[in-house]
């Protein structure tokens, strides 16, 4: 069992030479039947089978993953979290999220070095002005922080920009974001992994789930590589692979599987301390810990699971970087990977029951998924526990598409997820 | 940079084709006398397979609409048709 981490701790192994440190989490073997078990290790599995421990006291729980703990998008994006967004349904939803976000350090004993330096999306035209000045009242009536600024502010969060009245790009304002900022992403999945299995999570990884185990029309457990495995119930948090699971369990998901890649320069001293989208473009950036800009723009345009990325949209990625911040033009570029990530045609998830008894989704997060991880494992541990919709995530249930009851972000908040 | 081959100009680079859709997702007949769930399926839901599909593409230059297929894993196109009738023949 790990030990408690504090200030007090690391000074003590510190004098020893750091020999004390032992594994956080055990790497237990698949027990035959489980009251819930979990499909996808990263940041939503770990943190629903999290909250299902603690809040609501279920403690036969495995998490099932194919790979490594947070090794698919959890360990892929650009580690951003906002919750700048416009309907109130999301705003419900993501700022959920942040506030969890804000007490998560303290609540797993676990430093994800959450970082509120504020976000800046960036407007150049006086008709994206106006859409600014939507999106900012939009958050603020939903009681989230949000300012309209003009140049002169953006100049005092952001002064690395291309201020140039002459640039492609250039800079009439934008929204900020203060409560918006970076948080590590590893720090995440590891964190809710530790933190689990403190409460007696089974936290597997190398264990792919092949199948649904399906008697009489509900969802009984999963079919694994390491044999068949019986739960209550079973939560699919599987990202893109979600799809290709909903599949084997006979229906389809309202997704489409595209790549999105990231990059990162290589260290420079501090030259911006805030996180920048420029709207024009869609990329957007922040500077490491480390020095290392790391950044990242729309989507790959061709549908894939390759989990690499195309060079167009590298160069439309870096052109629209060095559009915003021509003097990052000097630098090399150290890394570039890329992620599959499931779209849902409102870049809403899906939170809720699957159309099998039993089988339960969180999926269909997109480009947007890391920011949503305290909510989406939260509300996933809701319906794990209670077998129905918390009010948080009814909106998101699969029966939206059919009701025309879509959640638009593409268009509400205008900004890339 | 991936090229595609258009049937009607041949190999071309990827950014000038746009992805439209899976194949072999029929629209309901019916319009509005089709059920509710046909239509939501059809809008709305894919089948999202990993490996070898078949799909709908657009060339943007020559307007040719064909069936491409393709390994969405390795990247690998099998090979492509048009949607034209006359092709058809």
């Amino acid at each position: 069992m790990s030990k408690r981490y504090s200030a007090l701790a690391l000074a003590v192994e510190g004098l020893r030479g750091h020999t004390g440190w032992r594994p956080v989490w055990r790497f237990p073997k698949p027990q035959p039947a489980y009251d819930a078990v979990i499909v996808g290790g990263g940041g939503h599995g770990l943190a629903a089978a999290y909250y299902l421990a603690k809040l609501h006291g279920i403690r036969r729980i495995a998490v099932l993953e194919k790979g490594w703990l947070g090794g698919g998008n959890t360990g892929r994006n650009t580690t951003v979290v906002r919750s700048n967004y416009f309907y109130p349904e999301s705003v419900a939803l993501y700022d959920l999220a942040l506030r969890l976000y804000e007490g998560l350090s303290r609540d797993l004993n676990y430093n994800i070095m959450l970082s509120q330096r504020g976000i800046i999306n960036v407007a150049h035209s006086d008709a994206e002005m106006e859409i600014c000045a939507r999106l900012a009242n939009a958050m603020q009536i939903n009681g989230v922080d949000a300012e309209l600024f003009g140049p002169e502010q953006v100049r005092r969060v952001a002064p690395a920009l291309n201020f140039d009245p002459q640039a492609r790009y250039p800079v009439f304002g934008g929204v900020w974001h203060q409560r918006g900022g970076t948080a590590r992403h590893d720090g995440v999945a590891w964190g809710y992994a530790r933190a689990a299995d403190a409460l007696g999570v089974d936290v597997i990884q190398n264990c792919a789930v092949e199948d649904f185990l399906i008697e009489g029309g509900e969802c009984k457990g999963v079919v694994t590589a390491a044999g068949t495995i019986r739960a209550e119930r079973v939560g699919l948090a599987a990202a893109s692979h979600s799809a290709t699971l909903a599949a084997k369990a006979g229906f389809e998901l309202p997704t489409r599987v595209y790549t999105l890649q990231a990059m990162v320069s290589e260290p420079v001293k501090p030259v911006l301390d805030t996180v920048v989208l420029t709207l024009g473009t869609g990329t957007y950036v922040s500077q490491s810990d480390k020095g290392e800009l790391v950044f990242g723009g729309g989507l790959d345009r061709i549908t894939s699971f390759a989990q690499r990325g195309n060079p167009p949209a590298h160069e439309f990625i870096v052109a629209g970087l060095l559009d915003a911040f021509p003097g990052f033009g000097q630098l090399k570029l150290m890394r570039q990977w890329a992620g599959v990530v499931d779209v849902v045609p409102d870049s809403s998830p899906l939170i809720g029951p699957s159309p099998v008894p039993g089988l339960f989704l969180n999926c269909g997060w997109g480009t947007g998924g890391f920011k949503a991880i305290p909510a989406g494992g939260w509300l996933l541990a809701h319906l794990l526990a209670k077998g129905e919709h918390h009010p948080i995530s009814r909106p998101f249930d699969l029966d939206r598409f059919a009701r025309g009851a879509l959640i638009d972000e593409a268009a509400g908040s205008g900004i890339a997820h | 940079m991936q090229l595609f081959p258009c049937p009607f100009c041949g190999t071309r680079d990827e950014t000038e084709f746009r992805f439209l859709g899976e194949a072999d997702a029929p629209r309901p007949v019916g319009g509005a006398a089709a059920p509710i769930a046909d239509w939501t399926r059809y809008l709305y839901f894919h089948r999202n397979r990993k490996g070898r599909v078949a799909e709908i593409w657009s060339h943007a230059p020559c307007g040719e609409t064909f069936r491409m297929e393709r390994d969405n894993v390795t990247h690998v196109v099998i090979g492509s048709a048009s949607l034209r009738k006359e092709s058809a023949r």
